[in-house]
């Protein structure tokens, strides 16, 4: 889910193709491991003496092997990309609207004609760790492959085992629509050749058990980094500023580093693992977007102590400075009502917004609806606040109170308005939000 | 349907039916006392005994009015109990007000032959017959104390529910002689009183229905409790017309709370212990759907399909002189007009408790037909409509939607299979998905212009006919009445003079919505008016000046608009926009005369803010005044949602919206100032529920064209056909 | 759990995630309050927690603890309450009535805080209620009313 990502990517590599060569490539090429931060020596996993950091945890030692499987496609959250909005799970077509075509996910399920039901271990080896299909063609790295080469075959084959017991969706694959360059598949065998190191995880002697059981986590199956750092010019994840804040589906993707300003530096423990658990901290808002989906259909269904680990881990991972404002207090209890600046903004706010929100920012009853100090409505882009306000956050059908969307009956120009009063209001720095940036953030999704 | 009405009189045209109606006189609403009355809408048992349909008086002089128009908010509870308050001489103080059961015979409109309330017409319908009946009652009240006295009832005086006997200075209260009264046989041609001696009529007394409505004590259908009743909510397919496929229960009926899952082939419900016990088993429920024939329903094509039958062959609604032949050179103008689909969306949606037993059925609602509603049940469940039973309720708004009773209809379907009494509540999205719209209309305009004024016209109305769907014995001649309405005669003395109708269906059932015809009649000749006069550089408003010479009532309410809203000066500058333009309307329609004036300020990127609404209205003598200004301006808000935001569009044969986020009502925050100027008018009683509603929509779209130079022929407004381009 | 309604402490055993509206209507049969979205986008649901104005529909009954819930079939025991429903009838603010204990709850809240609001405070307060009927114009009269007096 890096589309912005994939755009580039390929521009990237249809520029640099001529002139692999060239030195400044090399500095983005040969880019710090995954956790090179981390002091100790890293050694194999056959060599390491700890628990094993891989696999199913400690709480599932005793179950099946299917249930075990079904966990481990849980810790790599294959379904949320597999599958189409309201479509069958697994069963993949979910598209990824990009500016010079559409990217569709292919079908897991093990029919033979339409799915994966003709694939051999190795094929599916070839494909997760390297990017390769069983006809020999790449990937786009929309699939994360570059993490996802860190996983164990045999967490790799859990996986595949799963798939294969799934029922078979006969759904044929829809093609990409890409125009050219960049239908050119074979450029993504020079990217990775460049980036995809293919070599699996490595524990760290002289780290904690939890800490390689939450890099394992975090690092391979979880691939949080393929959102949360940024990418070169090559669009190639900039590991020098590992967790520093990427982009995903139009979603800004915070920084999850222990920078203490636009970072997590200062979230604490418990504040952390009730983000990851259930998509909400007090102060820190709801995860919303691609993150919403990650928490919904992978992270809330982790155990409690491989949360634990990945919280471990992070809050080991260096800062590495954004660029996001500090951010801004409670705002004044009473609205301006006379002389407003934005009077659009204003009055969708206090007709649309206000019964949950409050003019405090604060939440009328529910702390879920904060918004001061919430890093999206902190943000000067305030892509993440058009993006909520567009296409609302929770569902209508789950138990917990939810925000609708007003994309649909709202114009742009109304909704940068209110996306500015609300950053303005509430936020430490205003956004500039115009209507032709919403319309943009439309189109992806 | 019920039981069929009688052709000869639901054949009258309903412009026809909209003439007569009685006098009243207006007044002001300043500091009258509050009236204790309570418009008990749990099920108001009359007490006491029958004078006729419409009065029973009781021993404790309580006198309950049983009345023949619902309450759905636009006040006809108090009018019609003004009505018959007056005649028999007691005081609002004293009157209980029920709503009539089903019953053809006594309670069937006037207008609609069937028992329905709707189309403006209560007050045009209701106010003779009911004054009668006031008065009727009262004659045998005189009479039954004359009797007791031995004197002649000429002599005898009433007053506030007291007979006296001037000459002896006796006196006895309307209860001490109520059941001597009844039996008496009801004497003829009871003469009426004058309205020099009204009370009541031509006042503005206070609401009674409002005391209660203020402290959360009225009963809506929605709020109705029996014993041991279960609630229940519901999905019909999202793809209009489609079928119930594989259902997998076992999640929902896990959910705590919930008792059982009802499958029909077009729906399921989930019926719990409590709404939200329901809501979330439904949400659990795993449907497959089969779409059926409508999967490829788009709101382009049906744009398309209308457009197109626009250009077929219409039925002649109206012809005076050749003006095809006149139309065919000389300076020519000709612009066609778009209305949506348009939701009801009251705020109570749809909803209905009922108990099926022992061959029987009890029916707790609020509806504006309830004849319709007990037929409907009936026959949905193959049982003899008296085996029906309609508590009536006063209704948390309707605007047409309760003119329709499926919800009714598909509730007892539910019910059937249901163990006791189950409350029925729709969630909103399934309310506004699930509804009858308010149908597409394409309208064809063609005019010439002969030194500053039309000459030859020729109008085509093209819709979907509800009256052949509604009530088939009033669709004539291929015409339906309601959709020309406003089309079929015009103010304007427009010389030779063609209006054609044509009939085009969708699969897409069509339904009355406030305002009814008028709305795409009124729109696109006042909009074509505007457009007109500035292609011939002429002022909108001398334009149809010098075409109104032979309409009076028209040219007043015309000239009282302006002075009031100071035509001829610019709109007043706004925060939401540097573009501004004042735009004005007329109509005739409903019996009544508006002229409104609309500012707007519209900003760069296009979005329409409403700054202020000035409407000037000759309606006739009035019952209320009061009642009257509100109808007024609440009709103005409910057209400026339409012509702003209102939208309901297919795709893939779903509705796109579902929900208040999506589907835009107008917000105090929008709500400009509206200011009502009555024109005094000595004329019979037009109808008012509605005008506002029509009269706002072009006033405000021309003034768009006035701020912007650009006309918008399909509504809602389209702020991305008037965005400044930078 | 034990809730504080208009003066008396009533107790239930609903999940905490039912949302207040459901529990007043259905569990207790206090029907005032109304239902009018289910999305805390019209207003009609609105009780007062603590003299704050808040839409029931979305208030799961367990995040209420041990504030005191005011309906509308309490609020005429408060000052504003009471000023608001006054003013309410003698302007016939109401028309079908069943966005109006909605609007009520908020006006008198709103009167609460700000004893004297003009036409752009009275915006801002009840721009969350919607009325179909469209008694918007005399919700501002009203509410100028009640002020006055
Ligand atoms: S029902 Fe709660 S705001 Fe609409
Ligand atoms: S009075 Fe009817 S919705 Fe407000």
């Amino acid at each position: 889910m890096r589309i912005k990502s994939i755009v580039l990517t390929l521009a990237g590599i249809v520029i640099v193709a001529g002139a692999v060569a060239a030195g400044v490539a090399g500095w983005m090429v040969f880019q710090p491991g995954p956790y090179a931060f981390a002091t100790g020596t890293p050694v194999t996993l056959a060599a390491y003496k700890g628990p094993s950091p891989t696999g199913a945890p400690v709480e599932l030692a005793k179950a099946d092997a299917a249930a075990r499987g079904a966990y481990i496609v849980r810790m790599a959250d294959c379904e949320a990309c597999h599958t189409a909005k309201g479509g069958v799970p697994f069963a993949g077509g979910r598209a990824f609207v990009l500016p010079f075509g559409t990217i569709y996910t292919p079908n897991l399920t093990p029919d033979p004609q339409t799915g994966i039901g003709k694939w051999t271990d190795a094929d599916f080896l070839n494909a997760v760790h390297r990017g390769v299909a069983p006809d020999g063609s790449r990937y786009y790295p929309a699939f994360p492959y570059p993490s996802y080469t860190l996983l164990t075959d045999d967490d790799v084959l859990a996986i595949k085992a799963y798939l294969f017991a799934l029922k078979p969706v006969k759904q044929a694959n829809k093609p990409n629509t890409f125009a050219f360059p960049y239908d050119q598949r074979w450029l993504m065998t020079i990217w990775a050749v460049l980036f995809d190191p293919n070599h699996r995880f490595r524990p760290v002697e002289g780290q904690s058990a939890a800490w390689n059981r939450g890099a394992y986590l975090v690092e391979a199956a979880g691939h949080c980094g393929e959102c949360h750092t940024p990418r070169n010019l090559m669009q190639a994840l900039d590991r020098r500023r590992k967790f520093a804040g990427g982009v995903a589906e139009g979603w800004n993707a915070y920084n999850i580093s222990a920078d203490t300003v636009s970072g997590i530096g200062d979230w604490s423990v418990e504040e952390l693992t009730a983000y990851l658990s259930t998509g909400h901290a007090k102060g820190h808002g709801v995860a919303s977007g691609p993150m919403r989906e990650a928490v919904a259909l992978s992270l809330s269904r982790l155990t409690k102590s491989d949360i634990a680990a990945i919280v471990t881990y992070l809050r080991t991972v260096p800062a590495s400075a954004g660029d996001l404002p500090k951010l801004a207090g409670p705002a004044p209890a009473t609205p301006r009502v006379a002389g407003i600046e934005n009077p659009v903004g204003q009055r969708m706010f206090e007709g649309n917004c206000l019964s949950c929100h409050a003019w405090t920012g604060a939440g009328t009853v529910r702390e879920d609806a904060q918004l001061t100090g919430v890093r999206a409505v902190n943000d000067p882009s305030a892509a993440n606040v058009v993006q909520m306000i567009l296409g609302g956050g929770g569902k209508p059908d789950t138990p917990h109170p939810y925000m609708p969307g007003f994309g649909y009956a709202y114009s742009d120009a109304e909704i940068a308005a209110v996306a500015n009063y609300v950053t303005a209001r509430f936020g430490s720095t205003p956004s500039h939000v115009t209507p032709t940036d919403v319309a943009n953030l439309r189109r992806q999704n | 349907m019920p039981h069929a009405p009688d052709p000869a009189l639901a054949a009258v045209s309903r412009r026809a039916l909209l003439r007569g109606g009685t006098a009243f006189a207006g007044g002001l609403l300043i500091g009258i006392a509050l009236p204790v009355a309570r418009a008990r809408a749990d099920e108001p048992v009359p007490t006491g005994t029958r004078f006729n349909a419409f009065v029973h008086v009781a021993p404790d002089d309580t006198v309950t009015f049983t009345l023949p128009a619902v309450e759905m908010g636009q006040g006809v509870y108090t009018s019609q109990a003004q009505c018959l308050a007056e005649e028999l001489d007691v005081g609002l103080d004293k009157v209980v007000a029920a709503h009539a059961p089903p019953d053809q015979a006594d309670y069937g409109s006037p207008i609609f032959v069937v028992q329905a309330t709707g189309g403006s017409t209560t007050t045009m319908a209701w106010t003779m017959p009911l004054r009668k009946a006031g008065a009727t009652a009262r004659a045998m009240l005189l009479q039954a104390a004359s009797a007791e006295w031995g004197v002649d009832a000429a002599g005898l005086t009433t007053a506030d529910g007291v007979i006296t006997d001037p000459a002896s200075g006796r006196s006895l209260r309307y209860g001490q002689v109520a059941n001597h009264a009844a039996g008496l046989q009801p004497p003829a041609g009871v003469k009426l009183k004058d309205p020099s001696r009204f009370r009541l009529i031509g006042k503005p007394v206070h609401r009674i229905d409002t005391p209660d409505k203020a402290i959360g004590k009225t009963i809506y259908g929605i709020d109705v409790v029996r014993p041991n009743m279960k609630f229940a909510t519901l999905m019909v397919s999202p793809v209009l017309g489609g079928k119930v496929g594989p259902v997998d229960q076992s999640k929902a009926l896990g959910v705590p709370g919930v008792r059982q899952v009802v499958v029909l082939d077009d729906l399921v419900a989930v019926v719990g212990d409590n709404t939200w016990a329901a809501m979330q088993g439904l949400a659990s429920l795993a449907v497959e759907w089969s779409p059926g024939t409508n999967a490829d329903l788009h709101q382009a094509q049906l744009w398309a399909d209308i457009e197109k039958a626009s250009e077929g062959a219409g039925v002649v609604v109206t012809k005076q002189g050749d003006a095809p032949a006149r139309l065919k050179d000389g300076t020519l103008f000709e612009a066609t007009y778009e209305l949506p689909f348009l939701a009801h969306a009251p705020m109570e949606m749809t909803n209905c408790t009922v108990h099926v037993h022992d061959g029987a059925c009890e029916i707790w609602v609020g509806t504006q037909v309830p004849g319709f509603a007990q037929a409907g049940a009936a026959k949905a469940l193959g049982i003899d409509p008296a085996k029906v039973t309609i508590n009536n309720h006063l209704l948390g708004g309707a605007f047409g939607r309760r003119l329709e009773v499926d919800g009714i209809v598909i509730a007892a379907r539910i019910a059937a299979h249901v163990e006791g009494p189950v409350k029925i509540v729709w969630s909103r999205e399934e309310d506004i998905r699930q509804e009858l719209y308010r149908p597409l209309y394409h309208d064809r305009l063609k005019v010439r212009v002969e030194n500053g004024r039309i000459t030859a016209w020729h109008h085509r109305v093209t819709g979907a006919s509800i009256m052949a769907r509604w009530l088939p014995p009033a669709f004539k001649n291929g015409i339906d009445v309601d959709a020309v309405d406003g089309a079929a005669k015009i103010p304007y003395a427009v010389g030779d003079m063609l209006v054609e109708y044509i009939r085009n269906e969708s699969v897409i059932p069509p339904a009355f919505w406030r305002g009814v015809g008028p709305n795409s009649s009124i729109f696109s000749i006042e909009s074509f008016m505007d457009l007109v006069a500035r292609k011939t550089s002429v002022d909108p408003l001398a334009f149809r000046r010098g075409m109104l010479d032979k309409d009076p009532r028209a040219l007043g309410v015309l000239n009282l608009a302006a002075e009031k809203a100071g035509w001829g000066t610019p709109a007043p500058a706004s925060p939401f926009g540097p573009r501004r333009g004042r735009g004005f309307a007329l109509m005739n329609a409903f019996g009544s005369y508006l002229a409104a004036i609309a500012d707007v300020a519209v900003s760069d990127a296009g979005d329409v803010r409403v700054t202020r609404v000035v409407v000037a209205a000759d309606v006739g003598k009035v019952i209320n005044p009061d009642i009257l200004l509100a109808q007024i301006q609440g009709g103005v808000v409910f057209g400026l949602s339409a012509v702003l935001h209102g939208k309901i569009t297919f795709a893939g044969g779903r509705v796109e919206q579902g929900n208040f986020n999506d589907y835009r009502i107008l917000r105090i925050d929008e709500t400009p100032p509206i200011e009502v100027h009555i024109a005094q008018s000595t004329e019979n009683a037009g109808g008012i529920g509605e005008p506002g509603t029509v009269i706002v929509q072009p006033a405000v779209a021309n003034a768009v064209f006035a701020a912007t130079g650009v006309q918008l022929t399909r509504m809602p407004i389209d702020p991305a056909l008037i965005a400044k381009v930078a | 759990m034990d809730l504080k309604i208009n003066g008396t402490s009533r107790g239930t055993d609903v999940p905490d995630q039912m949302p207040l509206l459901w529990v007043l209507r259905d569990v207790f049969g206090m029907t005032g309050t109304k239902f009018g979205c289910g999305i805390a986008q019209c207003g009609a649901c609105t009780v007062h927690l603590d003299g704050i104005a808040v839409r029931s529909c979305q208030l799961p009954v367990g995040a209420v603890g041990g504030r005191a819930i005011t309906t509308i079939e309490g609020i005429g025991e408060t000052p504003t309450g009471a000023k608001i429903q006054k003013a309410w009838l003698e302007l016939e603010v109401i028309q079908c009535g069943y966005c109006q204990p909605g609007q009520i709850m908020s006006a008198a809240a709103l009167l609460a805080a700000n004893p004297h609001p003009d036409d752009a405070a009275i915006d801002a307060a009840m721009a969350g209620n919607l009325c179909r009927c469209g008694t918007y114009v005399r919700i501002r009269e009203g509410i100028k009313h009640a002020a006055r007096t």
